[in-house]
């Protein structure tokens, strides 16, 4: 039986991971390096690493981090953040990821999609959402609006009528990170989960607003997600991943737990 | 000499990787000659199998892999090379394969549109007959599998190990003789894909 992926996420600084609540209040976590090993020994199924400041800072990916993780460990990993260009993914995907997250530069350029997939296959190419509870269900069927740019900016698009045209394009994976729920620690944003699962033929991952195990279950139960990204659950030390394997077994949630 | 086929089906960092992170040196090469004189050949690949196929045609590696299968060096296939070895793909209305060992490499699909195609994630592979690729595993360990066909090979001696996926049992390691190929992705696969991988180094071919 395929079971259901646990993906820890590090948000990435001049080499450092960092963690906030909506990307304010920043921690200093140390190495990621050395947080990926630790984690893939723990029997994590899956890692991504956002650039955070490559985005922002309209700097290239750290390569350089990238091919020491692909030496440090032996599990698929994403790398997402600023990824423009067929020539970034190449050297992404060469410096030894399995997948790249695009988000922002998918809205600005929809046709990346199209590129990526039609060049790397579309198991490569992973489409990071942040989506955002709106009210005007006029202007936004689904209730929820995209937003880029770590959600400082709206896009005026609703979130399934984007998720379906960009796993058209060639999206061969999707992240739901939404906004309300991103760094809350309160929980999964359940209902746009569940709605982009349900909608797309490919996987879809939940993202944003884990805070115990709990809130996985209702990812996979509630909210139909194939994998579940965990970050501050993790990065505290309040959970661990075998943890956290162990209570998701208990609840009847398949899951890797021989690595 | 490890000898990794580069035939432009994907990306090969992570296979070059996985035998580093062992202590032995692999060589990525497209040259036939070099992969004639090879002892010992990994074919991995993701992607198209058409495309894949007129590479390997317009190369010439194709005739030096069918030839290098001959002289019953250790073989094996990974994720796209466990599909282009066998006869036929079901791809894009039907691709010829290498024909290394007979049978298809079909679609999978599912009547309950729930079950997603790509088959994604970590997966239980339950051996059927013991192989030395498997040695020192439980026989039902996980791998981690990402892929849209799978290989049928005609021969039911040829299924070394099955998956379940959506309610459907698919072969995820086939073979015959020197010639082994896995579904699934071994270098992605952590220390029990690791595992795999040493255990091909240290086979002679024979099972």
């Amino acid at each position: 039986m395929l079971t259901r992926r646990i993906i820890p996420c590090l948000d990435v600084r001049n080499r450092r991971v960092t963690k906030g609540v909506r990307f304010q209040q920043n921690v200093d976590l140390g190495d990621p390096v050395e947080r990926a090993a630790r984690y893939s020994a723990e029997g994590c199924d899956e890692l991504v690493f956002y650039d955070i400041t490559a985005s922002a800072e309209r700097r290239p990916i750290d390569l350089g981090m990238v091919e020491a993780v692909a030496r440090a460990i032996s599990i698929p990993f994403a790398v997402g953040g600023g990824i423009g260009s067929l020539a970034d993914m190449e050297r992404v995907l060469l410096a030894g990821a399995e997948k790249v997250s695009i988000n922002s530069q998918a809205v600005l350029k929809p046709e990346l999609l199209r590129e990526g997939a039609s060049a790397f296959g579309r198991q490569c190419i992973v489409l990071g959402m942040d989506p955002v509870r709106v009210e005007d269900r006029h202007r936004f069927p689904s209730g929820y609006e995209v937003t880029i740019q770590g959600f400082r900016r709206r896009t005026g698009l609703d979130a399934m009528e984007w998720v379906r045209r960009a796993v058209d394009l060639g999206a061969g994976e999707v992240v739901v990170n939404a906004v309300d729920a991103d760094g809350t620690r309160a929980g999964y944003e359940l209902p746009i989960t569940r709605l982009v699962a349900d909608a797309v033929g490919v996987p879809v991952v939940a993202s944003g607003g884990a805070g115990h195990p709990d809130h996985l279950v209702a990812a996979f139960r509630e909210g139909h997600a194939d994998a579940a990204i965990v970050a501050g659950i993790l990065h505290t030390g309040e959970w661990t991943i075998p943890a956290i394997k162990d209570y998701l077994h208990a609840a009847g949630i398949p899951v890797r737990r021989v690595w | 000499m490890i000898t990794i086929v580069d035939y432009k089906a994907g990306n090969l960092t992570s296979v070059r990787l996985a035998f580093e992170k062992l202590g032995f040196e692999a060589v990525v090469t497209g040259d036939p000659e070099t992969v004639r004189r090879a002892d010992r050949i990994v074919f991995p690949g993701v992607g198209a199998a058409s495309s894949a196929m007129a590479t390997l045609r317009r190369t010439g590696l194709d005739e030096a892999l069918l030839e290098v299968v001959r002289r019953e060096i250790p073989f094996l296939g990974i994720c796209l090379g466990a599909q282009i070895i066998l006869e036929h793909s079901e791809e894009q209305g039907g691709v010829a394969g290498l024909g290394i060992l007979s049978g298809t490499a079909r679609r999978l699909t599912f009547s309950d549109p729930r079950v997603k195609v790509p088959h994604m994630g970590w997966n239980a592979v339950r051996t059927r007959v013991s192989h030395p690729l498997f040695a020192g595993l439980s026989g039902e360990d996980e791998f981690y599998f990402v892929h849209s066909y799978y290989p049928d090979p005609s021969e039911p001696a040829c299924r070394l190990a099955m998956t379940e996926y959506g309610g459907f049992e698919f072969p995820s390691a086939i073979g015959r003789g020197n010639v082994a190929a896995v579904q699934f992705h071994p270098e992605k696969s952590g220390r029990i894909g690791l595992r795999l991988l040493q255990n091909f180094v240290g086979w002679d071919g024979r099972c």
